[in-house]
């Protein structure tokens, strides 16, 4: 069985000239967490948590190119848009290098793939990387070559001087000459001469896809391997009294019933024995519901912010003023899912005292220290290896499969342990983006123009990531349970139910208080955007309302308000792709609406404008078509921003028209898809352009999720535009526009 | 209720006429219908003769009270009155849904307020006489598919409301389609002798002794509601059987179940129950609103509370229904569900039924659908809901919660639909075996349009 | 012992009856293309072909499958040769994590072997009952009718071909 989980050794030594210690940026690392104090001199992106630049880069004597990320394939492009950068520093094609990601024993620590930080971040770290190895080939082909450095060009991996003599990168790589300490500042290829960065390069991993290739940890079969299903309680934090494991024992296949205090699952030697056995024995358990019931829906967002809550004010400009055109609003936001297609699994190894795991979980790293503390190993003896999962859009399920098959793989030694959730498992136990409520008083001059703003949101944590073992479900399920962590804030300028709490727009006076609230009646973590999908969709929905009040056309008020000359193009793209000055008379029951922002406003910056239809005697909104503009710094593959773009706005819609979770006051009720509703294709809009602004030279900037909030809040403009009625609480389902708008 | 006059409606039957190329005798028998048709006509035209009430200006939002368009707006959802004057995915209200009858197949009007082909022209007055005697403002008959049997309680206060309601719709312009039926049925005046016989006052009757609720309910059911209109079995002639009041009858090929003592529901519906299957759509007793019934249900989601309570408490009352603490006690399901908790191997149909329904209809608590033991369909006399069922699922409107069955059409052949139902049938141990379901199954799947 | 025509091949399947094709095709027969997403007939993640129609292979259990001819993603092409879905799909870079697609590409499949021409309406209604949770649908429908264009473009050669002579 140990062939199956190769040693750190074997797996790094592989064979090549150039033996590399990956573990000295890796652990310390993982010590200090990804965003620990910068060494000196402050290193760019991930350099700064692992500085030795083959912990980046791996070139074999055979001139075999390795990279490595501690960022992991979402479904994002990542290793796409990874690959390019490396091949394009290097001047190595890019079918001739291989790209390892996330991975305890071989790559580095790089946190939490979250936040669109991929590329700020790892891309930022092998693009320098890259460089300097490259720079340092070249220096040590010149000499090879006794040419000087000016007259050597590089093809392909190999090093060519004008008078023709050549040498491959893998005959320069010995002595562990790339075993050193990354400089702070690279000297980059000049953007114009680029011939992989900024095109749109088809992604590696689609073939795959596309034809049945193993692609994910779902689809990882190990020989041996058998399935597990857990037994969840019906309700959050019931215990389990009572359960007769006898009579599921002996059901074909089965192999195990395992229990541990309220954790309850079978093991058997096919998937849908296990299935099978999971229903009986669930048949058998007796639950005693925690005593904490759940708060009333109806009345939830009153009910969360009577909760004590912790405030911080993360923006305090001027003074708050007043005028004679004063103006104030709230908006709600529901809990709601990240609803992954297929749901959360894991395969787990317990074998000769140490435990391999394979997840799509977002952070290797930390849920390797969630996962030694759950089996009792050192960190050192468990190993977690990314494969990708069903697209993600924050923590969702991932992690907590992962523990679940730690503790099934550590109860049956030898063998590989598969774990996979059910449907409504992952509807019920995902940690959901939690429900905010804002609130926003603004004064205009007699110009219209906003002289102050006042502005607060309330929120839970969003993230509840692992962690501790106690950040598991596994882990608050066993007998001895671990203790769950206690909720932290994302501090500014990150943010969590903040971020993007404060206007990007120039305004003298402000305000903006953060309301965090620690109780959390329902399980709550990150999900895509983060309290920006909410702030910038109360932002937005009062800016419109403001530009009313003031008479001035929407994208007209923004631009009034905006400084910034990337903002000022971005919105000014978004318009005139929509053609928004053109407006003709729009037929009855039609409207549009533009909203923008920065995300987190530093990351890329993004607008969309839409035009909608509502059907009046419903109320259903029928998005027709969306036109957005994205500016994310240096476009590494423009078409893999627009893919990014795309989905984001039409997954927004989503959110914005149909989805809630429900619950009743002992457990949750929207157990499904036929109970949690999202958007299909009849309702997918008649078109969806993405106009992307490219920035040579400029950092890149994460994009996953900048189009969540602008898509939210330009559907709310475009319903009010359409209908006369501002909604201010979602879903804007056609029940809720149908009584907004009245018969 | 069709837009096409007689003239039009001649027309048709001229040119299908023309179409058959029918032989001598056909001639023949078509000389004496038509002249029978002549005499019987100028017998019919003095009693069938309505006059043509005048158009007015369509009247503008304001002329009513926001209240009376509010309470139209709840009568028209309870009435469906979308339903069938709508196409699906059109404007509303604008007409043109074929509606099948077993005389042939009529076209829904445009009920918008355009003047040209709605009933923008429409008078109040003119409006009431059509909804509660089928007349048209021009003073041609309308066919009895729209309920007026029903209509003809309906009180002057929401007739007035419904007017209200019609009129403040955007107007759309899109003229009827002519009516397909063959002669005598596309001739209105018949119609006249039709409401002769069944057309009467008295539907519903207020009784003192019964509650509030259940006389507002007896009022929308019998009424506005019409739910007599499928679940009542009609005579040859298309109308509701007066001996079988709520005894079941059927709509768009749907068996609609009886609602009387009769019902085949397993466990007698409570008054509770009724109300959570038709406000929300759930009821996990019982089964989901499938077929025809389906938007229905959606509609009473637009209806206050009140008024779905008072339905749910007279249409319990039609079959008696028990109180709560009886219905508990009522017989459940014979055997106890064994299918997923199994520790032998199952083959065939029982196979089947394991993989493909047992994950939801098992009755085990927890799961997700009705215990296909209690279902409705699979204890009903005639199989074709269940088969419909099984053959398309069950789909909410785009966006929306609601019970989500997957089709079946394309997974099984029409043998293992049919061993499959009698097979969950024969576990709910209730009722003997359908007969040749598989043909049924075969002709129900035939006569569906494949997508 | 349950006999099943997979991609064109026969294949012996030893599992209980009951068990749903999904499951066996992904661990009996090692086909990784359809995939376990709701298990309820909601999503369309498993959906393969049976005898030509798009069907939810997590509710087909196997006793329903003697004799019948199941086609899967892998029967329609390999990376090198991809059939005509297949490179569209890649072609439009018609996937963000892809876990639905295989299953779209099925369902799209059941609808180009019946017709190669359908409007938006048709092919947006026919796609319905699959769901993409990474918002890719514009490119999956960008694919379905640039594979139908190919497919028609290719059928019209010979066509020509004939009329000519
Ligand atoms: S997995 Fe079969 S439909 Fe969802
Ligand atoms: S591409 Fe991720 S679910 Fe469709």
């Amino acid at each position: 069985m140990t062939t199956l989980a190769p040693s750190r050794r074997q797996v790094v030594a592989g064979g090549g000239a150039l033996i590399v210690s990956i573990s000295l940026g890796a652990t310390r690392a993982l010590a200090q967490g990804p965003q620990a104090a910068p060494p000196t001199p402050p290193l760019p992106g991930s350099l700064k948590g692992a500085p030795m630049l083959d912990s980046w880069i791996r070139i074999d004597a055979d001139g075999a190119v390795t990279v490595f990320t501690g960022k992991a394939e979402l479904g994002q492009g990542i290793k796409t848009a990874l690959l390019q950068v490396a091949s394009e520093e290097l001047g190595v094609a890019m079918p001739r290098i291989k790209l390892v990601t996330a991975d305890t024993a071989t790559t580095p620590d790089e946190g939490y793939t979250s936040g669109s930080q991929s590329m700020p971040n790892s891309a930022t770290a092998i693009r320098n990387a890259a460089a300097q190895v490259r720079e340092i080939l070249l220096a040590r082909a010149a000499e090879r070559l006794s040419v000087n450095v000016e007259r050597l060009k590089i093809r392909d991996g190999i090093m060519i001087a004008d008078d023709g003599s050549s040498v491959g990168f893998g005959e320069l790589v010995g002595n562990e000459v790339l075993h050193v300490a990354a400089q702070p500042t690279s000297r980059f290829k000049e953007p114009s001469t680029y011939t992989v960065v900024g095109k749109p390069i088809a992604r590696v991993d689609i073939p795959a896809k596309v034809t049945g290739g193993v692609a994910y940890v779902h689809d990882l079969r190990l020989p041996g391997m058998v399935h597990a299903r857990v037994v969840r309680p019906p309700s959050y934090g019931a215990r389990l009294a009572e359960v007769d494991p006898g009579s599921v024992e002996t059901m074909p296949g089965v192999l195990k019933v395992v229990r541990d205090g309220s954790f309850l699952a079978v093991i058997a030697g096919r998937e849908y024995q296990a299935v099978q056995a999971m229903w009986a024995l669930a048949q058998t358990a007796r639950w005693i519901d925690a005593k904490q019931e759940l708060p009333d829906q109806a009345a939830i967002y009153d009910y969360l912010k009577k909760l004590p809550s912790r405030d911080t004010t993360i923006l305090d400009r001027g003074m708050i003023a007043s005028s004679s055109s004063v103006h104030s609003a709230t908006y709600h936001r529901p809990y709601q899912m990240h609803g992954a297609i297929g749901p959360a699994c894991a395969v787990a190894l317990y074998a000769d005292d140490s435990l391999t795991v394979w997840s799509h979980g977002q952070g290797m790293f930390p849920l390797r220290r969630a996962l030694a503390e759950l089996v009792g190993l050192p960190p050192d003896k468990v190993r977690c290896i990314h494969m990708e999962g069903s697209g993600c859009y924050g923590h969702n399920g991932a992690d907590d499969a992962g523990g679940d098959a730690a503790l099934l793989a550590r109860a049956l030694p030898g063998r590989p342990v598969r774990v996979q959730w059910m449907r409504e498992q992952e509807h019920t136990l995902e940690p959901y983006g939690p429900a905010m409520t804002t609130g926003v008083t603004a004064a205009l001059d007699r110009g219209g123009n906003i002289i102050s703003w006042q502005y607060d949101v309330w929120s839970n944590t969003h993230s509840t990531r692992p962690g501790p073992a106690g950040s598991l479900l596994a882990g608050l399920a066993v007998a001895s349970p671990f203790p769950a962590p206690p909720p932290a804030v994302i501090p500014q300028p990150e943010g969590g139910g903040d971020r993007n709490a404060i206007p990007i727009y120039a305004i003298p006076n402000a305000q903006v208080v953060h309301h965090f609230i620690p109780d959390m009646p329902l399980r709550v973590s990150a999900m895509r955007a983060l309290g920006a999908y909410m702030n910038v969709f109360s932002i937005e929905s009062f800016m419109d309302e403001l530009a009313k009040a003031a008479g001035v056309d929407p994208v007209e008020y923004r631009l009034n308000h905006l400084d910034d000359a990337r903002a000022r193009a971005v919105v000014r793209m978004a318009a005139e792709k929509f053609d928004w000055r053109a407006r003709s008379a729009s037929p009855r029951g039609r409207g549009r609406g533009f909203a923008f922002a920065r995300y987190k406003n530093f990351a890329a910056l993004c607008a969309a404008a839409v035009e909608v239809e509502v059907e009046h005697e419903t109320g259903a909104v029928r998005l027709v078509r969306a036109v957005a503009a994205v500016d994310s710094g240096q476009a590494v593959n423009p078409d893999g921003i627009k893919n990014q773009i795309e989905g984001g706005v039409i997954q927004a819609a989503s959110w914005t028209l149909f989805e809630q979770v429900t619950f009743d006051r002992r457990q949750i009720t929207s157990r499904d898809w036929s109970l949690y509703p999202i958007l299909r294709f009849q309702a997918v809009p008649e078109r969806v352009e993405v106009h992307v602004i490219d920035r040579p030279g400029q950092p890149f900037l994460g994009t996953g999720e900048a189009a969540a909030g602008p898509t939210a809040a330009a559907i709310a403009n475009a319903v009010a535009d359409a209908t006369g009625a501002r909604i201010r609480e979602l879903p804007l389902t056609r029940q809720r526009v149908k009584a907004a708008i009245g018969v | 209720m069709s837009k096409p006059d007689l003239a039009v409606s001649d027309n048709s039957r001229r040119n299908r006429g023309a179409d058959r190329k029918p032989g001598r005798w056909a001639w023949r028998g078509l000389a004496a219908l038509v002249a029978i048709a002549v005499v019987a006509g100028a017998a019919f035209a003095a009693i069938a003769w309505r006059p043509e009430l005048a158009p007015v200006v369509t009247p503008a939002r304001a002329a009513f009270a926001p209240q009376d368009i509010e309470t139209g707006a709840a009568l028209a959802a309870i009435g469906n009155c979308d339903v069938c004057h709508t196409v699906p995915g059109g404007k509303f209200y604008a007409g043109g849904r074929a509606l099948p009858t077993p005389f042939g197949t009529i076209y829904a009007t445009n009920i918008t307020p355009d003047p040209a082909t709605g009933i923008g022209r429409w008078s109040e007055e003119a409006f009431r006489r059509a909804l509660r005697s089928g007349v048209a403002r021009d003073g041609h008959h309308l066919y009895p598919v729209f309920p007026y049997d029903h209509f003809i309680d309906v009180n002057d206060g929401d007739s007035h409301a419904l007017y209200a309601f019609l009129m403040t719709r955007t107007p759309v312009e899109q003229s009827a389609l002519p009516n397909d039926l063959p002669f005598p049925f596309n001739w209105r005046p018949v119609l006249a002798l039709w409401k002769a016989l069944y057309l009467h006052h008295g539907g519903f009757k207020t009784e003192a002794a019964q509650s509030a609720d259940w006389n507002r309910g007896g009022y929308l059911v019998e009424g506005l509601a019409h739910c007599g209109a499928c679940h009542t079995p009609r005579n040859a002639q298309g109308a509701e059987r007066r001996d079988r009041k709520f005894a079941g009858g059927s709509s768009e090929g749907w068996d609609a179940p009886a609602l009387n003592q009769t019902s085949p529901a397993p466990v007698p519906w409570t008054r509770e129950q009724l109300f959570a299957y038709l406000r929300r759509g759930v009821d996990d007793v019982h089964g989901a609103p499938a077929g025809p019934m389906a938007p229905v249900v959606h509609n009473l989601a637009r209806v206050p509370d009140a008024d779905v309570r008072a339905i749910a408490t007279y249409v319990a009352s039609i079959a008696d229904a028990p109180s709560p603490a009886a219905a508990a006690n009522a017989p459940t399901r014979p055997a106890a569900p064994t299918t997923v908790t199994s520790t032998t191997e199952l083959s065939g149909a029982a196979a089947i039924f394991a993989g493909a329904c047992g994950g939801c209809h098992s009755g085990l608590p927890g799961a997700s659908a009705v215990d296909i033991a209690r279902s409705t369909a699979i204890n009903a006399p005639d199989p074709r809901n269940a088969i419909r069922v099984v053959l398309d699922g069950i789909t909410p409107p785009p966006g929306e919660r609601g019970p989500l069955m997957p089709p079946f059409a394309g997974a099984f052949t029409d043998q293992q639909i049919a061993d499959v139902l009698s097979y969950a049938r024969a576990r709910a141990g209730r009722h003997p075996a359908w007969n040749d379901l598989g043909s049924q199954v075969k002709a129900i799947r035939q006569g569906q349009s494949k997508t | 012992m349950t006999q099943i025509n997979i991609n064109g091949r026969t294949r012996e399947v030893d599992a209980d009856p009951a068990t749903p094709l999904l499951y066996v095709l992904r661990n009996d027969l090692e086909l990784n293309g359809a995939k376990f997403g709701c298990g309820l007939g909601q999503c369309g993640a498993c959906t393969v072909l049976v005898d030509g129609e798009a069907v939810f292979s997590c509710l087909l259990p196997l006793a329903a499958l003697d004799g019948r001819a199941v086609t899967t993603v892998e029967g329609l092409g390999t990376p090198e040769e991809p059939g005509p879905l297949q490179r569209a799909f890649v072609e439009e870079q018609a996937a963000q994590c892809g876990y639905c697609i295989a299953g779209m590409i099925m369902r799209a499949q059941a609808l180009l072997a019946r017709t190669r021409t359908f409007s938006e309406q048709d092919l947006r209604e026919h796609m319905q009952p699959n769901l993409c949770r990474c918002g890719t649908h514009m490119r999956i429908l960008r694919a379905v009718r640039r594979a139908a264009a190919a497919m028609r473009a290719a059928e019209a050669v010979p066509l020509r071909k004939e009329a000519a002579r």
